[in-house]
């Protein structure tokens, strides 16, 4: 059984676009100081990032959950939001639902989901329509991801 | 190549940053989709974008590129520079479009990241 060692969770405000992103630097400085290794520090925040540029272009609230353990860092995002009616179609690099206005900041480019995917030894996503999404990521410490 | 080179080959104003321009660059990854940047970007690249938003500051920092070129001479607010100063990711801005920066830095011996 994995020890926890840090839990914290931050709340994510939905359409803030100024603020959207900084939760994660904040998580990249306390997994730094804590001696994660470079690798796992990005393959972790990368996650972190998307799903919080995520929560602030299509949801209405947030919250991100940053769990580590002595094996692993997991997120844990769960927002209210519209939700995903075809997570296999959102899963597929390309596809993307977003407005201009997203495009403008640099997002919705299809790239997001795939991404987390990606940088994840596990990943579940689960949506309702008209509720929300949530997604949990397992970034293992030990692998060379 | 340092990013002294760069700055003079490609005429760049450097925003923030002047005493890191002796970094080394060997990749440069050029989009304007950050999660473009942060899906093929390694760390330590050169971020050639045409978004000067603070999202692209953050996605520079999430993604561990060195460095930050602005095309078309787009200037970022002054929050954006503020902020590329405390994660210690300088800027520089060239009059130079996406297309032409991408071209000379390739002729120059720089790769892209895929």
């Amino acid at each position: 059984m994995a020890n926890e060692l840090l839990r914290e969770a931050y709340e994510i405000q939905g359409g803030n676009f100024d603020k959207a992103g900084e939760i994660s630097s904040e998580i990249k400085v306390i997994l730094k100081d804590l001696g994660i290794s470079a690798s796992n520090v990005r393959r972790s925040v990368i996650v972190s990032f998307e799903a919080e540029m995520n929560v602030v272009m299509y949801a209405e609230r947030g919250t991100l959950t940053l769990i580590l353990t002595d094996e692993d860092v997991c997120l844990e995002v769960v927002d209210q939001g519209p939700g995903i009616p075809d997570i296999e179609l959102a899963l597929k690099p390309g596809y993307s639902t977003a407005s201009d206005e997203m495009r403008l900041m640099g997002f919705g480019f299809g790239m997001g989901l795939p991404n987390m995917k990606k940088n994840s030894d596990e990943f579940l996503i689960e949506s309702q329509v008209g509720k929300g999404t949530s997604v949990f990521a397992r970034i293992r410490l030990n692998s060379n991801g | 190549m340092t990013l002294k080179e760069i700055k003079e080959i490609l005429g760049c104003d450097v925003l923030v940053g002047e005493e890191d321009l002796s970094l080394d660059i060997q990749q440069v990854v050029a989009s304007d989709g950050m999660s473009e940047v942060l899906a093929f970007a390694r760390s330590k690249e050169l971020m050639v974008t045409g978004l000067t938003n603070i999202q692209s500051i953050r996605t520079a920092d999430i993604a561990g590129v060195s460095a930050v070129i602005y095309c078309r001479g787009k200037r970022p607010e002054k929050n954006v520079v503020e902020y590329a100063g405390k994660k210690r990711i300088p800027i520089l801005v060239t009059k130079l479009g996406m297309f032409d920066i991408c071209g000379i830095l390739h002729a120059r011996g720089l790769k892209g990241v895929s």
